[in-house]
């Protein structure tokens, strides 16, 4: 059991905080949103410059 | 409450992209993502260290199949391990295709329909007692697995002839057409039964749920698999009197549903008896129904967290679904298209709304989207960055994966010739050993010691 123990206290170490991960946090949708101009500022030019032709690329077969 | 063995089963879609234009087809470059895999295990399918299987499925998909996992944050680590994998491959078949780093670039996408509306999965398995009556299934898990695309859909923008372009919930639902069959690419069900247990037959069955969309956000990941996997207590446990949900059009309350992601448009699904419901509605019954099932049994940390949670997202979808885009795909999604839109004065039907919800599921770490997000801290997160790392050379320790990580570990370090799938584990030296492993609850066995001290 000793065992079983360890695993259990690593994982909770490692779960960041899992309890106030359930809490609902209005602030944060805030910064989300001023941070999402900035973020597609960025993706610009990450971007493909054409996206069109990406798309339209992105051709794949089906799976399950 | 009993510990459930699951896993996930990720296909992958990828394409190789010179400004725009595809100059290697899909085929060649998922082979050359492989090419290291192959090299080292003379095979395009492989058990690895941390237990899980890689392999190129039906239509040149890399797929990652994590180890079984007995807890939804190992669960969530393995997951996360098979991106880190992934990567590492396609990094160096980046190399390999242009060693200048000039030349076009390689995107592997965790999402599951392409531009031509070809789809590909991420399934959830669960390990279930053997029983055949599948009636309760019907009554209670399709409605929920029809109604959690409330918080497990990753979101798209479909155009359809009949409903033009929309933002849908799901990836997935357009392109299921069963309940429960033994069909996978021909008519995908929702439920497929194709019984291959990967363990003591007599004794379980694998439930294998190939509904889902593949999830980027940590929150939803666990959420999706933890709620379907407590639903499925309940509906095994047939001392549990459950009100009977059987919907009367389960495929269109699937693709109604997916149209009304904010819910205020208020599409219901009917069931059999005649009630109309929301899926906001079917979803509240369920958890309910969960909370009172759960009370006075003993849940584990990873189960406790999955009631509060589901619990506190309905919640919150009741009051101001779009606060949730720190957990929920869908909802992330549709505030950065939304964003997109506002500030380009463009819409839906925009070319730059396809690539943008397209590269949300890029899976590199600093290209993809979502994992922007992640790294600035706008995402809920689950799992530590290093328990990643550790999972991606570690098996879970608390099944049988265990017994199989460390008999590849070893038995590559030795130089030794093996075959390893998710039952056998076999030397092929001129004794031909093999251990046969039938309990994936099992993650200690005297058997296997004795075979690991001749390794």
């Amino acid at each position: 059991m000793a065992e079983q123990e360890r695993i259990h206290k690593t994982r909770q170490q490692e779960t960041v905080d899992a309890q106030e991960a359930v809490r609902v946090d209005a602030s944060r949708h805030d910064q989300l949103k001023n941070d999402l101009d900035e973020l597609l500022d960025e993706i610009d030019e990450v971007l493909e410059d054409n996206a069109e032709e990406f798309v339209r690329n992105y051709v794949q077969k089906g799976g399950q | 409450m009993d510990r459930r063995i699951f896993g996930l089963e990720t296909e992958y879609g990828v394409t190789f992209s010179l400004h725009g234009q595809r100059r290697i087809n899909p085929d060649d470059v998922s082979r050359i993502i492989f090419r290291r895999i192959v090299a080292s295990g003379r095979s395009s399918n492989v058990f690895l260290e941390n237990g899980s299987r890689l392999y190129l499925d039906v239509g040149s998909h890399p797929e990652y199949a994590t180890a079984e996992c007995d807890n939804l944050f190992d669960l969530l680590a393995q997951d996360r391990a098979g991106d880190v994998l992934m990567n590492e491959l396609v990094d160096s078949a980046q190399q390999h295709i242009s060693p200048e780093g000039t030349s076009g670039q390689i995107h592997l996408f965790k999402n599951n329909v392409d531009s031509a509306g070809n789809s590909y999965g991420c399934h959830e398995n669960y390990c279930t007692e053997r029983d055949e009556d599948l009636s309760r299934h019907e009554q209670f898990l399709i409605p929920f697995l029809i109604t959690r695309q409330l918080f497990a859909g990753a979101g798209r923008v479909i155009t359809t002839p009949s409903r033009g372009t929309y933002f849908s919930l799901s990836q997935r639902a357009e392109h299921i057409w069963e309940t429960i069959s033994s069909a996978t690419t021909r008519s995908r069900p929702i439920i497929n039964t194709r019984d291959e247990p990967h363990a003591d037959p007599e004794r379980f069955r694998r439930l294998h749920v190939i509904l889902g969309d593949s999830n980027m956000s940590d929150f939803a990941t666990i959420l999706k698999v933890g709620a379907t996997s407590l639903v499925l207590s309940m509906v095994e446990d047939k001392n549990t009197v459950l009100r009977d949900l059987t919907l009367d059009n389960p495929m269109k309350a699937l693709r109604d549903v997916a149209t009304d992601p904010l819910g205020d448009r208020h599409v219901t699904v009917r069931l059999t008896n005649g009630r109309e419901l929301t899926a906001w509605q079917v979803q509240s019954e369920i958890c309910e129904r969960v909370e009172h099932y759960v009370q006075g049994r003993d849940l584990s940390d990873d189960q406790r967290f999955v009631v509060s949670a589901w619990r506190a997202t309905l919640e919150q979808m009741a009051v101001d679904p779009l606060v949730l885009a720190d957990r929920i795909d869908w909802i992330t999604k549709m505030q950065l298209i939304t964003q997109l839109c506002n500030s380009e004065g463009i819409g839906l039907s925009h070319p730059k709304v396809a690539l943008v919800d397209l590269l949300y599921h890029d899976t590199h770490p600093t290209r993809g989207l979502y994992n922007r997000l992640r790294h600035k801290g706008h995402t809920v997160r689950l799992v530590a960055d290093d328990a990643v790392a550790r999972a991606v050379t570690t098996p879970p320790q608390t099944t049988r994966a265990r017994l199989r990580g460390e008999f590849v570990r070893r038995a590559k370090e030795q130089r030794r010739d093996f075959s390893v799938d998710w039952v056998h584990l076999k030397l092929n030296d001129h004794v031909q050993r093999t251990l046969i492993l039938k309990d994936p609850f099992k993650s200690h066995d005297e058997r296997f010691d004795r075979l690991y001290e001749t390794l």
